[in-house]
């Protein structure tokens, strides 16, 4: 081996048979370390934009659905969100029933819509699957669609008295979130 | 500068030979940072802080614009965000403290950068421009930091605020007008807020264009070196890729250590309590300083404490402060020495540590203190050497000291005897 001079250049450095110099460790040492430090500087910085804590904490809330009478429909909020509960009457019902399930687009029966025992209570989210706008249909003398639901004014989706989506660009029913009756007359969403 | 033994760009593959005819930006990284930069083969550590300096200003700027997305510039609500920025959002925290720590660690090696320019009077020919827009640069920093520290809301950002624009009631005339003009009302309230946020987004950008002056300005002559002899030949430069990419890459690795070890372990030393007291138009805190990066600047101010003939003692404070830094802009001609390293000054050397750098120090400490006694007749003190320092001592001393003698060469000054050279470069098979 050339003994390094003061002017050794790191093409004169040690180098063993097989080609590895001793250098090559400390290259990968510091490329390796100063990857983990992008890493572990990139994780916050991606992660600060996700919903903070404040945000989280407002994502669950309480409806009284006592006073709403049958055929009537209210708005409420979550996660910032209209939300719709309707007490659906015995036609609207029977209407959402005697409609086979396999011809849907997106085949739901009502009973999978609504919980056992309270299929006269329809929550779904007032969001329209097609783009996000507020269908109309909740409130007295709005439109209610073809189908005697909701009915989206933006590009015309119709969805049906349980919620269903029968006509229109919307891929898929309106949303029912996660819900479970606190007792006979209050809900909890989320 | 190109110098002619300079490495030139050779693009390899389709996409660099591409890139290279439309917009040779490889080429650019290749002449400005890569291998086809020669720089002085002798730069100590001294010479990391430029590029410490640019690392620091990529935080400030990438936490700053996550910390706009959560704040909200409004005297109602501001103190409040700050606070959900510190309590809510995912990592929040540590983007506040990063920033606000960042801003301290900016300030420390911009010092050290200052530091290293005035000891090896890297402000003269053919270096001026550079010199000139680092004070730029150093200007804009004040203000962005004066400004940013205002945003959380609390007392100090406050009274700071408050503090820092009276500075301009003290113009005579025209002052009590400006000052109302500059915060849009007749104390810091929201619209003061709003348009420091505003600009204190917008002025770090304007420092990274004039950082690229900066490094354009100094890319035509070249670094200078702790010798201060200019470059020769060949056998004084390396290529600044491998072995600056590396030497910076190891100070860096060393800043890194230090900052985050602030960030996550003592993230509010540099800060002041009194700032997570919501700000109170009605009520003082007892001991208002600024961030610690103003403490000599802060001395200065208020080291004048008698009228002057005509002048009133707050209007003289006011010019002696904005001053002290106007005046880094005669530098590179108030120097007149051909010899820029210190070590090479005998006389400048003993002014420099026994003077001047004694005279910062007491200058730091005071500005930190409270405005009674000793620590008033100290500024006093010190601010008297410091103008006298640049504006009396330099330029006599510069004129009549006898310089030791310096190396032909830097490579003489690496290596020792110029001999010793000449038969390394000619048994070497490379050249």
């Amino acid at each position: 081996m050339a003994d390094t001079t003061a002017t050794a250049t790191p093409e004169t450095v040690t180098t063993t048979e097989d080609g590895i110099r001793r250098r090559d460790f400390l290259d990968i040492a510091a490329v390796s370390a100063a990857g983990i430090g992008g890493l572990a500087v990139v994780y916050p910085l991606v992660s600060q934009m996700a919903p903070s804590k404040d945000v989280l904490a407002a994502s669950s809330t309480e409806v009284d659905i006592s006073a709403i009478e049958p055929g009537q429909a209210i708005k409420a909020v979550f996660r910032k969100q209209p939300l719709f509960v309707k007490r659906l009457t015995p036609a609207e019902i029977q209407a959402a029933n005697a409609t086979a399930t396999g011809s849907l687009r997106d085949p739901q029966s009502l009973a999978d819509r609504t919980k056992e025992g309270h299929e006269d209570i329809l929550v779904t989210m007032g969001v329209c699957t097609h783009l996000g706008c507020v269908p109309l249909g909740a409130a007295e003398g709005e439109v209610k669609g073809e189908f005697g639901g909701y009915f989206c004014p933006c590009h015309g989706s119709h969805y049906d008295t349980a919620g269903r989506i029968r006509k229109g660009p919307a891929p898929t029913n309106l949303e029912v979130p996660e819900y479970e009756f606190t007792s006979d007359t209050v809900i909890q969403v989320g | 500068m190109s110098f002619p033994w300079a490495r030139q760009y050779e693009p390899k593959n389709g996409l660099t030979k591409f890139l290279d005819e439309k917009l040779p930006l490889p080429r650019l990284v290749y002449n400005a940072v890569g291998a086809g930069y020669p720089v002085p083969r002798n730069l100590s550590y001294f010479w990391n802080f430029g590029v410490l300096a640019g690392f620091f200003l990529v935080v400030q700027i990438v936490t700053g614009v996550v910390l706009a997305m959560h704040y909200a510039a409004n005297a109602q609500v501001a103190f409040a965000t700050t606070e959900h920025i510190m309590r809510d959002v995912n990592w929040g925290w540590l983007m506040r403290y990063a920033h606000a720590n960042g801003a301290s660690f900016f300030f420390i090696v911009v010092y050290l950068h200052i530091f290293r320019g005035l000891f090896y009077s890297s402000y003269k020919a053919p270096r001026e421009m550079i010199w000139l827009l680092g004070v730029v640069i150093f200007l804009l920093m004040m203000a962005t930091a004066f400004m940013g520290y205002v945003l959380p809301w609390g007392q100090m950002s406050f009274w700071g605020a408050k503090v820092i624009t009276g500075l301009f009631g003290a113009i005579p005339l025209v002052g009590e007008p400006i000052q109302v003009w500059l915060l849009g009302g007749f104390a810091p309230d929201n619209a003061a807020l709003n348009r420091f946020f505003s600009l204190h987004f917008l002025l770090p950008f304007v420092i990274a264009g004039v950082v690229i002056l900066h490094i354009w300005a100094l890319h035509i002559p070249g670094s200078s070196n702790p010798t201060g002899v200019e470059i020769k030949s060949e056998s004084d430069t390396v290529p600044f890729h491998p072995y600056y990419t590396a030497k910076d890459g190891f100070g860096l690795g060393i800043a890194l250590l230090l900052y985050f070890a602030l960030v996550f372990f003592m993230p509010n030393a540099l800060g002041h309590p009194d700032n997570y007291i919501e700000a109170n138009p009605l009520s003082t805190p007892a001991h208002i300083v600024p961030e610690w990066y103003f403490w000599p600047f802060y001395a200065i101010l208020r080291a004048f404490t008698v009228d002057f003939l005509i002048v009133p003692a707050k209007l003289m404070g006011v010019i002696a402060m904005f001053a002290s830094i106007l005046l880094w802009f005669f530098l590179p001609w108030l120097d007149k020495s051909p010899v820029r390293s210190g070590h090479y000054r005998p006389l400048f050397r003993k002014f420099f540590w026994f003077g001047l750098i004694p005279a910062m120090a007491v200058l730091f400490v005071c500005g930190g203190a409270p405005a009674e006694e000793p620590f008033v007749i100290l500024s006093q003190i010190a601010t008297a050497y410091y103008f006298l320092h640049f504006l009396v001592i330099l330029p006599i001393v510069s004129s009549v000291e006898k310089p030791e003698p310096l190396p032909y060469s830097i490579t003489e000054a690496v290596l020792g005897s110029d001999k010793k050279v000449v038969k390394g470069e000619n048994t070497s098979p490379a050249v």
